[in-house]
């Protein structure tokens, strides 16, 4: 593969709201067994990519631990491997990342030592699939600069969160507007991008002359009409989980076969292996419509819910319609409903949490041998 | 290569002939356990855990599944520089060529692997058990007994002693006395078949009995050690120790794991069994589903009933169909409306329609009634059972059956279809 990866991984959000706490989006949990990182390098190593770079300040406690080898993807060791990037103090540079652009020029003797002459640059937040060498080969056909992800919004999904894309006949980007409150299309861009090596190298360090940190809107917008900058529909499920409700949303969408089937058919999801036991159902378990990870232990009613590893749910419970994150400890007769419980949580035991009118997070810290 | 002060050999070439069908075409070792794990995970984990991280693997019988699950050890953080796992084939020599012929011969014909690290001690060891077990507490001990070799012994019930080889001690745990199978054992210490030489100990014994055929650790390593009056201590293990050697044991050490608290219980952070894995991805419990007492790998999809048995990754449960009491290896079919009872079912196996098995009378194998006795039904790896068919208890089948092996749509009580070298 002519193209080394990047993924930008530095970014929280305030619509992830309590869950965003303890982790940079990238490492949030998803679908049972992942972090959502999982699917962009999963997608780059399967496309035959041997390099990527992980950027990332926020939190990356759990981002270094979850990278800890490039083993788990594939990637190479000695001939390129998986990078993480987190700022650095140098003597020309005191500077946090101050933005996505900031961040990849913070970098640029990286990318300037590398061989490969594309970059290909991922969120780390996005769940999809997409074969980078067909984006390759598109970006080639089409003499563009730099091409741009682009995937059809849901309807009724919150466009303002998103860069809303407008494309002429031959999908040359003619317009493109940064999290619009009124948005022209429901084309919006994935984050995901191609170009040159030497283009990205170039338009960083003109950035950075002027000031400039962010690649959407100081390169990608600004530069426009200038560089030949063109859309490439991303076809099947995408899904970017930077809020609460997409966060859950996607989660569930993982109780439906044909998502299931999408993801896991080849070329598979990667992920670090956990080593955890089988999950084990005790007398007792009423399990329906569900999804249940590795290391799980189960007591009692679970309904409509994703599971993730070594969850312990006692007697007497229903979980309905949630998302119980890795390690959670539920007591005895616990009621969830529409709710995402934290990460090594414990729920004291005859105790009730409903989401109402929107998905509750539960990250109470109780003292688990207190129970 | 870096000195290493102890290195493990694992002797992993045996066939396990009671497990039947199971192993026709893997090695013991490499039979999965417990809906995610294959028997050598145990010994492996152990190692590494204990840390050793230098273990050459013996392997003979069947070796492919057995070599591509070990493959660099990279799920045992054994892929390493200096050391790591090694698996050690039986090879030509210029003038000999011999196969393995016993657990010491095996050892003796890799004198050279042994002497590249130059140990101080060796530890010997099968891929036949599942347990969890601290090497080095028991290397610690024998270097306070300045022991030359070390025995690992557990205490069993004594009425079922007489089934064991047996150690005598004094009372400062070194061995007086060995007894093979006693008819009255003067103690309920047995054998695990664990070993730690001292290095100089063991190359010796081995050059020394070089040619006595079918060299064997139990039957002449040990009493040779003894002959020479060397100090042969045991080292007392009282945790969980299943040999699982037959179908019988078998069936019932995974069963073991679904009780509601397992003697044996790999739910702990605390000394990790690793092994190699495909699927990593949650399992589906589908809407009409009931799953209950039960251990259910990764990946697999349950739309049907499951009670009291353990499921491998990636098996399907197809609606309708019903799991009691059996043991699923990895990716094995489960078709609609099907029925299982009582039944252990290898990899990649399909069973068809509305077929039911493990039903009807126990009667005895046809085949031999020393491996297919327990009442349960065994069918091998990459085996087809057709649609609408009946199978009786203490039944064997491997291979693509199709509907005309089963004269009446049966197979009775006792019978078996075995087709050998069966490839589709």
């Amino acid at each position: 593969m002519k193209a080394l990866g990047i993924i930008l991984a530095g970014g929280n959000s305030t619509r992830m709201g309590e869950l965003s706490k303890n982790r940079a989006i990238a490492a949030m949990p998803m679908a049972g067994s992942y972090r959502a990182i999982d699917f962009a390098l999963s997608n780059m190593t399967n496309s035959g990519i041997q390099t990527v770079a992980v950027l990332s300040q926020y939190n990356a406690r759990s981002l270094n631990e979850h990278l800890n080898s490039s083993k788990w993807w594939n990637f190479g060791r000695k001939q390129g491997g998986l990078f993480l990037f987190t700022p650095t103090v140098t003597a020309d540079n005191s500077w946090w990342y101050r933005g996505t652009a900031d961040a990849m020029w913070q970098n640029i003797d990286f990318l300037k030592k590398r061989h490969e002459p594309y970059v290909i640059i991922s969120g780390g937040d996005s769940i999809y699939k997409l074969d980078f060498s067909k984006l390759l080969d598109y970006h080639i056909e089409k003499q563009a600069n730099i091409t741009v992800v682009c995937a059809r919004a849901e309807d009724g999904e919150d466009l303002s969160r998103f860069g809303v894309v407008k494309m002429d006949q031959d999908d040359q980007i003619i317009e493109f507007e940064e999290k619009p409150m009124v948005a022209k299309s429901n084309i919006v861009s994935t984050g995901i991008y191609i170009m040159r090596r030497r283009v990205l190298i170039e338009l960083l360090e003109q950035s950075n002359k002027e000031g400039r940190y962010n690649f959407v809107t100081d390169i990608l917008i600004r530069y426009l009409g200038m560089k030949k900058v063109y859309g490439y529909m991303m076809e099947g499920y995408w899904k970017n989980i930077a809020s609460i409700e997409s966060y859950y949303q996607s989660n569930m969408d993982f109780l439906k076969e044909d998502v299931r089937k999408y993801f896991r058919d080849e070329p598979h999801i990667y992920s670090k292996e956990q080593d955890r036991a089988p999950a084990k159902y005790n007398a007792g378990s009423e399990v329906v419509n569900s999804l249940v990870t590795s290391g799980s232990i189960i007591n009692s009613k679970v309904e409509n819910s994703v599971i993730f590893k070594g969850v312990f749910v006692g007697n007497g419970c229903t979980i309905k319609n949630s998302i119980i994150l890795d390690g959670a400890y539920i007591g005895d007769n616990v009621y969830v409903e529409n709710c995402i419980v934290e990460k090594n949580e414990t729920l004291l035991s005859n105790t009730s949490y409903v989401g109402k009118e929107e998905i509750k997070v539960v990250a109470e810290k109780n003292n688990r041998y207190s129970v | 290569m870096g000195r290493k002060e102890m290195i493990a050999m694992l002797l992993a070439g045996g066939q396990g002939s009671r497990l039947g069908v199971l192993t026709s075409d893997v090695a013991k070792p490499a039979v999965a356990f417990g809906g995610k794990y294959r028997i050598i995970d145990f010994p492996l984990s152990n190692c590494i855990n204990s840390g050793i991280d230098t273990v050459g693997v013996l392997t003979q019988y069947q070796p492919l599944v057995l070599n591509s699950h070990i493959g660099i050890g990279i799920p045992w953080d054994l892929d390493r520089n200096n050391g790591g796992v090694t698996v050690l084939p039986p090879y030509e020599g210029s003038e000999n060529a011999d196969w393995y012929s016993g657990t010491a011969n095996a050892i003796y014909q890799n004198m050279r692997y042994m002497e590249q690290y130059d140990p101080e001690y060796v530890l010997i060891l099968s891929g036949d058990h599942i347990y969890k077990m601290d090497y080095e507490a028991m290397l610690d001990f024998h270097k306070l007994n300045k022991a030359d070799v070390t025995i690992a012994a557990l205490p069993v019930p004594m009425e079922e002693a007489s089934r064991f080889g047996i150690v005598v001690t004094d009372e400062e745990k070194r061995i007086i006395e060995f007894e093979e199978k006693p008819e009255k054992p003067k103690s309920n210490l047995a054998s695990m078949g664990i070993y730690i030489f001292s290095w100089p100990v063991l190359k010796q014994a081995l050059t020394a009995l070089k040619d006595q055929s079918n060299c064997d650790f139990g039957k002449h390593v040990i009493p040779y050690c003894h002959d020479k009056g060397m100090r042969i201590f045991a080292y007392e293990f009282n945790g969980y120790w299943k040999d699982v050697g037959t179908l019988g044991a078998y069936w019932e050490a995974n069963m073991e794991l679904v009780d509601l608290i397992p003697e044996f219980n790999l739910y702990e952070e605390f000394w990790k069994i690793y092994t190699q894995q495909n699927s990593i991805e949650p399992h589906f419990v589908g809407p009409n589903a009931k799953v209950q007492k039960a251990i259910v790998g990764a990946g697999d999809s349950v739309y049907g009933t499951v009670e009291n048995s353990v499921l491998g990754p990636e098996v399907v449960i197809d609606e309708g169909a019903v799991v009691k009491d059996s043991i699923l290896m990895g990716r094995v079919h489960i078709k609609r409306g099907a029925y299982i009872e009582k039944a252990i079912i290898a990899d990649n196996t399909v069973i068809g329609e509305n077929t039911k098995i493990g039903v009807g009378e126990e009667a005895d194998s046809k085949l031999s009634t020393k491996i297919y006795s327990f009442g349960l039904a065994t069918i091998g790896s990459n085996s087809v059972v057709p649609d609408n068919v009946t199978i009786g208890k203490n039944t064997a089948i491997k291979g693509h059956t199709k509907n005309e092996d089963y004269p009446n749509g049966e197979l009775t009580g006792g019978d078996y279809i075995i087709k050998a070298g069966d490839l589709t």
